[in-house]
């Protein structure tokens, strides 16, 4: 299949990345070559078969409702990049637009 | 002067007072230090470890019962949590992070008296096959330094090559334990899917990734196997069967056995020819010692690699999501962007951080995962490969309906030399092939030094069993590395 | 609505997302209480830290399974959760983990009563899903603030076919199920505060059309009212553009409460791409013949049961059975009460009555009712057994309990000299007393003026007190009128 700009655009913005122009070439090549390799497996019948889902074969794993494992506040906000000491913080979303 | 050939060794000189932890521990930080060069370090605990050696010391020598892994000298990679010590999965986006919780396997390695020394550089986010995509720059390889050690978990593979610690742990989702250890020449192990909690174990494909152990030495191997697998109730997927006593049952002899093997992979023309006639001759050794070896045809072979890419990418590009420089890690909103307005929206601001953050190689498979669950192409890239790794399962139990092990070259080719593959993602991923299979199957492999190249690097078997049936392979193993490795395969560089 | 408006008739889908009220969240141990200082019910898991797994909460399957049996839906046995992936602040991992894909209750509906009648409206599906943090606006002028408390705490979603059709559907249904939650005690259902939320997908067509209108989905509904509204102002809305010869943008709308008008939030030009798939994370979930069992066993007698139960068994009205039914504590003090008196009807007006009236002076629950429910039933015996009138027991020695509420009402009313006097001499006293005040109306009762005897009866009871037993009043009046 074909990888054009617009799909590299489409992607980019669902994966939350950005390309400079210059790159966006480059990443558009990469994509056509990987996605050119990946697409050998059409080759293979797998009309009928179940897709596997789940590695282990264990199911039911719950855990009772037992509250336990919060950690400190400030611990919780150690490694946030801006807080004030009780939120995270992030620039201002735009939510209303017009 | 301190010398270290196995743990069992390492206790009983303990025990006579021959050596102690401080000593081992200085041993280390010592060839660390010389060491240097090869990067294969990003953190070293040097007072920490020192501390901690002083402190088990005096705990044996007050006649305290030792643990299984008492004074062990344990290096981890840098995607496994140690509370309050940097942990970056070698990505400029997790630069400054320090966990706030300790992953299962450590706090097992912990409870057993192991000695944390440092964590090791691999490739961003275990996505490499050379450990050249590490935002720490590359690692080289202790025989060669003109080669890559392997990846991911590059660093921890050298860090036993070199002689910087007694074992290490590291991750394996698509062969990042044992082609590391393939082309460092050392032991390395993918034990079963679900084997070992992957609690605390930064995710690249969540279906695949599972903790490997490297060692000089299968009896090492099966110990730090011993304590740190096991069922763990943070880990839904970490397996509920009981953990055999790997160490204890090693010594027994394996018997005869069912061995199959592909020829369709001994026989690619991708294989290095010395390789592929190296494995032929053990073959030959093989059923002269009257064990059944017979060739087990494999369609699947050129689906394997492509299944491996579409499904770990989907699996990393959801993984991945949740660095966005918003509840910790690197926040570069801003840095790329000149237009003021811009910054005001949300999406820019994941979008700066986020390309700013990860490496080439990452923002590739990230892209590719996107596009393979995305809507138009999910049913014609995503569930097909689920179809194939179904399929793969299900021949793969068949095989084993009639065999007991599964031999494979572990690599196509030795260490390559630096910058070789960096360019070509196709090329890096096809070096893949043989490793990828038991992380598609969830069964376990390990890859065996037991083999010398006229270029003078090492290269490996690898053998897989059944799923948990870990006691057998490293039974096999321990005998094997005995019995067929080519002289000299231990001496280090 | 006016004429031109009989025309079109608006369709309406709800989404309802219910917080679950388990102890802890969906995926990890942190507390799933609502509020809490900001960022304290957060664990690594719950924060999205590096090689955090998630492990299902056995309740959380329960309740679901439970409003899934109390909605006739059926349970699909085999689940798993699905990874929903967005980006969003207060969405730690950068998905969501949903049953999108097997949703555990699968059709089913909710009966309905509006002044047109009862009716069905169908559900989809009911499905687990984990709640994401807050996003505060207003703490900062230049960031947003998150708060991750909330963040995790296990949703179900509800959501309808396309059944509804008007304000006022949309507002029993919602009533409704609400009732449910409360009942099966797996959501508080408290819309000001967000454990009950609601979403409404609305479009109009002409009646008679087959196909749906473009729809828009309105969001921020914070109250039952304000659903009502809501779909009321954007039916109008869009009927206003169709009659323009105008077409309905698909976008997303929020209801502004004070205005009463619903605004554009966004216009949605590509459809969301989720990337769902099974989270690897997470093994199936099965729904067991022995989980079902017991989950069944656990469902509490719901309002329909009982309301069937009241009108046939006890014989009671059916207005008297919805109401008493219409929160589960009511209708528990309604069962206690008859537990202890066989007149059912007495029951129910005393439930309706001055327990009623009380509850709403103090804007209580029935929780909050001092006098217990074997204390109505004593007094009911008391007004059956003659011995004190309905009046005096629910105006004097109802008051009298609810400050005392641990006393005998026998006893209590004996110390407070609230027995009726059946004592015939007493009684004739107060009759003469009366008869002598007012000959005039003696007089014209002689008369032919028979309407006075009421007069009569109530000046006795008032000089009495209440205590002069009303059949023995009666009858000696009747008797010293004659003569």
């Amino acid at each position: 299949m074909e990888v054009n700009i617009a799909l590299v655009d489409k992607l980019a913005n669902l994966a939350r990345l950005q390309f400079a122009e210059e790159e966006k070439e480059l990443i558009r090549q990469d994509l056509q070559r990987m996605i050119g390799f990946v697409d050998k497996l059409n080759e293979l019948n797998t009309e009928g078969v179940e897709p596997l889902l789940h590695m282990t074969e264990a199911v039911n794993i719950l855990r009772e409702d037992v509250v336990e494992g919060s950690v400190p506040r400030e611990v919780a906000l150690k490694n946030a990049p801006e807080t004030d000491g009780v939120y995270f913080k992030v620039p201002k979303v735009i939510s209303r637009e017009s | 002067m301190f010398k270290y050939d196995s743990i069992a060794q390492y206790h009983a000189a303990l025990e006579s007072d021959a050596a102690s932890c401080v000593e081992a521990v200085q041993y280390y930080l010592h060839r660390i230090e010389k060491n240097r060069h090869l990067n294969a370090f990003l953190q070293v605990y040097a007072e920490e470890a020192l501390e901690r050696a002083r402190v088990l010391d005096a705990s044996r020598k007050a006649g305290k019962k030792p643990g299984k892994l008492h004074g062990v000298v344990v290096a981890l990679k840098d995607v496994i949590s140690y509370k309050d010590h940097p942990l970056t999965a070698s990505s400029r986006i997790l630069e400054n992070f320090s966990p706030i919780y300790n992953a299962t396997a450590v706090e097992k390695l912990l409870a057993e008296e192991a000695i944390i020394i440092g964590n090791t550089n691999c490739d961003e986010f275990a996505m490499g096959s050379t450990n050249e995509n590490s935002a720490w720059g590359p690692v080289l390889n202790a025989r060669d330094t003109s080669r890559v050690p392997g990846g991911s978990s590059g660093g921890a593979a050298v860090a036993v090559q070199a002689g910087l610690c007694m074992v290490s742990l590291g991750t394996d989702t698509g062969g990042s334990v044992r082609q590391p250890a393939d082309f460092c020449g050392v032991v390395g192990l993918k034990p079963t899917y679900g084997r070992i909690s992957r609690y605390g174990v930064i995710a690249y494909a969540s279906s695949f990734d599972q903790i490997g152990i490297f060692g000089n030495n299968v009896p090492d191997v099966a110990r730090v196997l011993e304590v740190i697998a096991g069922p763990d109730a943070y880990d839904s997927t970490a397996a509920q069967v009981p953990v055999d006593a790997y160490a204890a049952g090693l010594e027994q002899a394996p018997g005869k056995l069912r061995i199959a093997y592909f020829p369709e992979a001994l026989d690619s023309p991708a294989l290095d020819p010395e390789i592929a006639a190296a494995i032929k001759g053990l073959i030959e050794d093989l059923r002269t010692a009257g064990h059944e070896v017979a060739p087990v045809s494999f369609e699947y072979l050129d689906y394997i690699v492509p299944a491996y890419y579409i499904l770990t990418t989907a699996e990393a590009s959801s993984n991945l999501a949740r660095y966005d420089g918003v509840r910790y890690g690197s926040r570069f909103s801003g840095a790329e962007s000149d237009n003021v307005e811009k910054k005001s929206f949300l999406t820019d601001f994941y979008r700066e951080t986020r390309s700013a953050g990860f490496g080439k190689e990452v923002k590739r498979r990230i892209m590719l995962g996107t596009f393979v669950l995305s809507a138009g192409y999910y049913d014609a890239y995503f569930t097909k490969a689920q179809q194939v790794r179904r399929l793969l399962v299900e021949k793969t139990k068949l095989v084993f309906n009639s065999f007991d092990i599964i031999i494979l070259p572990t690599a196509p080719s030795t260490a390559f030399k630096t910058g070789e593959k960096m360019e070509d993602p196709i090329s890096m991923y096809l070096a893949d092939i043989f490793t990828v299979f038991a992380n598609l199957t969830g069964l376990p492999a390990i890859s065996l030094p037991l083999f010398w190249h006229s270029n003078g690097m090492p290269f490996s078997l690898q053998i897989m069993t059944n799923q948990f049936r870990e006691l057998s392979l490293l039974r096999i193993s321990h005998q094997w590395i005995q019995q067929y490795s080519v002289a000299g395969i231990h001496e280090k560089p | 609505m006016s004429a031109l408006h009989d025309e079109y008739e608006v369709v309406v889908g709800l989404e309802v997302h219910a917080q679950l009220l388990t102890n802890s969240k969906l995926f990890c141990g942190d507390s799933a209480a609502y509020g809490g200082e900001p960022n304290t019910h957060v664990s690594p898991i719950t924060l999205g830290h590096p090689g955090t797994l998630p492990k299902l909460n056995r309740k959380a399957i329960e309740y679901a399974v439970k409003m899934g049996l109390a909605c006739h839906c059926s349970i699909t046995r085999h689940n798993y959760f699905a990874r929903k992936n967005y980006f969003y602040p207060d969405l730690p991992k950068g998905y969501q983990l949903s049953q999108h894909t097997t949703p555990v209750c699968k059709g089913g509906y909710v009966t309905i009563r509006t002044g047109e009648g009862e009716k069905q409206i169908r559900l989809n599906r009911i499905h687990l899903e984990e709640d994401a943090g807050k996003s505060l606006h207003d703490v900062d002028p230049d960031n947003t603030c998150v708060d991750y408390n909330r963040a995790g705490v296990p949703l179900i979603e509800i959501v309808t076919e396309p059944d509804i059709r008007s304000g006022e559907e949309a507002y029993a249904y919602l009533t409704e199920l609400r009732k449910l939650l409360r009942y099966l005690e797996i959501c508080d259902g408290n819309m000001e505060e967000g454990s009950m939320r609601c979403d409404a997908n609305i479009s109009v067509r002409k009646k008679g059309d087959q196909q749906l209108g473009t729809k828009v989905e309105v969001k921020n509904l914070n109250s039952i009212r304000n659903v009502k509204r809501a779909i009321e102002a954007e039916a109008k809305r869009m009927i206003g553009i169709v009659e323009a010869g105008g077409v309905i943008v698909q976008q997303t709308r929020s209801f502004d409460a004070a205005s009463g008008d619903t605004f554009a939030l966004r216009t949605k030009e590509d459809a969301d791409d989720y990337r769902y798939f099974a989270d690897p994370d997470l093994p199936p979930f099965l729904v067991t013949e022995a989980m079902l069992a017991q989950i069944r066993a656990a469902i509490p007698a719901l309002p329909e049961e009982r309301i069937a139960r009241y009108t046939r068994e006890l014989q009671l009205p059916e207005y008297d059975a919805r109401v008493i039914t219409d929160d589960k504590e009511t209708a528990t003090y309604f069962e206690a009460i008859i537990r202890h008196t066989n007149n059912y009807k007495a029951a129910a007006n005393w439930m309706l009555g001055p327990l009623k009236s009380w509850l709403n002076e103090n804007n209580a629950r029935i929780t909050a009712m001092p006098v217990p429910p074997a204390t109505i039933a004593a007094l009911i015996a008391l007004i059956d057994s003659g011995q004190i009138s309905f009046s005096v027991a629910s105006s004097r020695l109802f008051t009298a309990l609810l400050d005392n509420p641990t006393a005998a009402p026998d006893a209590l009313a004996r110390q407070l000299n609230l027995l009726q006097d059946s004592s015939e001499q007493n009684v004739a006293q107060w009759i003469e007393e009366v008869l002598n005040r007012m000959p005039d109306k003696v007089a014209e009762y002689k008369k032919g003026k028979k309407g006075l005897i009421g007069l009569f009866v109530g000046e006795v009871k008032k000089i009495s007190k209440g205590k002069a037993d009303p059949k023995l009043t009666n009858d000696i009046l009747l008797r010293k009128l004659q003569q």
